[in-house]
């Protein structure tokens, strides 16, 4: 047993810190969120890639580092501190995951080290409209290898290269992976709660797709790639939490009120305690979630929803609380609490949110009860 | 990150069960806390000693004092084995988990080999006597007093009140902290000693709690007189050793056991949902409640076995263990009401059965609402968290350099 990221881990994870510092302080993530024409930061997607952290994951023969999940989740919990406005979730954790676990070697080849590289943008584009996910819900139809339908809202859809379809073909729920760049589909850009991530709305009208994995196996496949995404996004979060704690510590102990500073008063004691409470909890599921991807557990559709589920928790409560501990400076556009409120909530929701969630945990529990 | 045994540890594990195969007695219904009996400790004691016999009964003590130098994670393994045999028990938990512990780290060489053996054989049960009923949170504001006799023994006499000490009526000795200084600032004149429970002078009366048992106790002392070699380190160091402790009760507290999510999901399966709909377990919010049970629960197992790492790359415990009792007494009781709001009106009638699931929530409503105070309250610990592992500034102290004897005292 061993619970905790190894030196090697953790040196990796020191050194993305140190070029985060460089490379992503918060004038970049504020760029993008007061410039409303742009969607990411380019420059850092690119230098990104080049340090090869798209492809950390992914084996040698196809391009990648070949290194393995947990450091691809030491990478996600850096860039989720930074609020790194870059398309890293969609095109690593979601596309080139569902690539790599289920694609053909002739997708594998022709994805894979594009991704790698950095030549590719990727999204998940599965949802239609308001409330959670269901495949009953998907009206999107593939006949005759042309997909059609309307997606809203797909994360990274107004930037991506490559989409991952959820759509019906013969009445059956399938994956498809779409050349974004075919012009048969229109995107529209979607205005969002944080701006730093960007998405749109797509309408594909018999476009060009390609199955990912066999008829039928559409559901199987969602649900496993959002497990796997739902480990890396927890780590995001982790990451943007504990910054979120950070902050509202290095306020409390700067601000004065009533002559003396604020984080001598249990009222704030206590709120950043219970913040670190949080934190600590979900950074354990979270480590217990990167064991299960990392190895292939069969915990790991509970070991996902319980990282996810401590995730969302942690981070949006480390959010709110650490504006509210700012008082009124907190709620200026100035100080960087809103983006930590908003990307919470961006990454509470885009893989789906805590009722969502929540059942999906409980229906794994009684498998397991019954198996 | 690996979550698996190493080839080692499932070597241990395995020995373990094999020894618990061949050695332990048959299984019995855990004690609850105030329900001990002659029989139960008798029972307790044996098994103890056949467990420090093998090496198994405090695994990570060093050799010399009658542990195998075993890692934190072999401890944990046997508690797991055991505990699913139902064998964990608790009579000699504050002896090993707090007071030996202090002796070993504190007290004379000659203490040392007069106590740790004994303990550890459950021979000699131990009990600790710090609170007071004016010192609980503030157990450095202890007013029971130890002033030295004039007859020039250099003994000293005790006289005063302890309270809220757990098992006090069978146990063999206790750490008690007095205060022998009371013209410095509280922290200044406290003192720690041990003492034979059966010295004269003493006695020990049952605590009438709110859940109608009595496994605590008031100690009265009127008289006590203890000699100097009792003295669990200097004069007037009574606060530091105290600390020692406190944070080892920290790490045997922070394991708070009761009826878990798992008893009420397997609960709801049998109660009728809302408007006679299925279950309670197919209600909808239910399952979103009970969804947020097994995160906090998951999350709490997990974050005790990351300290467990730090514990075997040689950190050493720190408050952050403080975590575990937050977040488990809470959800003791949080679990008990969830229980009784899904079984209605019907939640209201005490179960008798003491092995139901649902007596079990009855025992967390009452026992949350207690384990939220014992061992340092959730306010308490939010203010060790916020001080020592976050480092805010403490809070305002105004007895602090004040003599103890000056200081206002209301009830």
């Amino acid at each position: 047993m061993n619970f905790d990221y190894s030196d090697d881990q953790n040196y990796l994870k020191e050194e993305v810190r140190r070029f985060l510092s460089a490379r992503c302080p918060i004038a970049v993530t504020r760029r993008v969120l007061d410039d409303t024409d742009l969607a990411y930061d380019e420059a850092l997607w690119k230098s990104v890639a080049e340090m090869g952290w798209t492809g950390v994951a992914i084996p040698e023969k196809w391009g990648g580092a070949g290194m393995g999940h947990i450091e691809l989740c030491a990478i996600a919990e850096e860039l989720g501190r930074v609020i790194a406005p870059i398309p890293f979730a969609s095109t690593v954790y979601i596309f080139a995951e569902a690539v790599l676990a289920f694609g053909s070697d002739a997708q594998r080849e022709a994805l894979l080290p594009a991704i790698a590289r950095g030549e590719i943008i990727g999204c998940l584009a599965d949802s239609e409209g308001p409330g959670a996910r269901a495949a009953q819900r998907i009206e999107a139809r593939v006949a005759g290898g042309k997909l059609s339908g309307i997606k809203i809202p797909v994360t990274d859809g107004d930037i991506a290269t490559h989409a991952i379809v959820t759509a019906l073909e013969d009445g059956q729920p399938g994956l498809f992976i779409v050349d974004m760049s075919d012009a048969s589909i229109s995107r529209q850009v979607v205005p969002t709660l944080d701006p730093t991530r960007s998405a749109a709305r797509l309408t594909f009208v018999d476009a060009p797709c390609e199955r990912l994995g066999q008829i039928g196996e559409g559901e199987r496949l969602i649900s496993t790639i959002l497990d796997r995404a739902a480990i890396l996004f927890a780590f995001e979060q982790v990451g943007g939490a504990d910054r979120c704690l950070e902050t509202a510590k290095s306020y409390a102990l700067e601000r004065h009120a009533f002559g003396r500073v604020i984080g001598g008063y249990q009222a704030i004691k206590h709120k950043l305690a219970d913040m670190f409470v949080k934190n600590e909890l979900a950074r354990s599921s979270a480590y217990y979630g990167a064991w299960a991807l990392n190895s292939g557990a069969q915990e790991l559709p509970a070991a996902a929803a319980a990282a996810r589920i401590a995730g969302t928790q942690a981070y949006d409560f480390a959010a709110k609380e650490s504006l509210q501990t700012h008082g009124g400076i907190g709620f200026t556009w100035e100080m960087d609490c809103h983006l930590h409120l908003r990307r919470a909530r961006q990454l509470a929701l885009a893989l789906g949110g805590l009722p969502f969630w929540r059942e999906r945990l409980i229906s794994t529990l009684e498998c397991r009860n019954t198996n | 990150m690996d979550f698996n045994d190493s080839p080692e540890e499932a070597a241990f594990r395995a020995q373990v069960r094999v020894w618990l195969t061949e050695n332990a007695p048959s299984t019995r219904a855990a004690i609850a806390h105030g329900r001990e009996s002659e029989e139960s400790i008798a029972a307790d004691k044996e098994w103890q000693a056949r467990k420090a016999d093998a090496g198994y009964a405090c695994i990570t003590w060093p050799t010399e004092w009658g542990g195998v130098g075993g890692t934190p994670t072999q401890d944990i393994i046997f508690r797991e084995e055991e505990e699913k045999l139902g064998l964990g028990s608790s009579i000699f938990g504050l002896g090993l988990g707090m007071c030996i512990p202090t002796i070993m780290t504190v007290g004379s060489d000659a203490d040392k080999q007069r106590f740790v053996r004994p303990a550890l054989r459950g021979e000699e049960i131990w009990c600790q006597l710090f609170s007071e009923p004016s010192a609980g949170s503030d157990v450095a504001a202890s007013r029971t007093r130890a002033v030295r006799a004039d007859d020039g023994s250099g003994d000293w006499i005790v006289d005063g009140q302890k309270v809220w000490t757990s098992g006090a009526h069978f146990s063999d000795f206790g750490l008690l902290l007095v205060r022998t200084d009371p013209d410095v600032p509280k922290h200044k004149g406290l003192t720690m000693f041990w003492i034979d429970m059966k010295t004269p002078g003493i006695d020990i009366r049952p605590i009438h709690q709110a859940d109608g048992g009595s496994g605590f106790n008031e100690v009265y002392f009127e008289g006590v007189r203890l000699k100097d070699s009792q003295r669990v380190g200097d004069v007037g160091r009574g606060w530091n050793v105290a600390l020692v402790t406190l944070m080892n009760e920290r790490l045997s507290v922070g394991a708070v056991r009761g009826a878990a999510w798992r008893t009420l999901m397997d609960l709801a399966a049998d109660v009728p949902g809302v408007e006679g709909r299925g279950s309670a377990l197919q209600d909808g919010g239910f399952r979103q409640q009970l969804a947020d049970y097994y995160v906090a629960a998951e999350g709490l197992k997990l974050t005790r076995l990351r300290s467990l790492t730090a514990l075997s790359r040689g950190a050493t415990p720190g408050p952050e263990a403080a975590i575990g009792k937050l977040v488990a007494a809470r959800q003791m009781q949080d679990l008990a009401y969830e229980a009784f709001d899904r079984l209605d009106s019907y939640g209201i009638i005490v179960d008798e059965d003491s092995a139901s699931a649902i007596s079990g929530f009855q025992r967390n409503f009452f026992w949350g609402a207690a384990m939220r105070i014992a061992g340092g309250t959730d306010e308490i610990l939010k203010n060790i968290i916020a001080e020592r592992v976050l480092e805010m500034p403490l809070d305002i102290r105004v007895d602090r350099d004040i003599p103890f004897k000056d200081l206002p005292k209301g009830v």
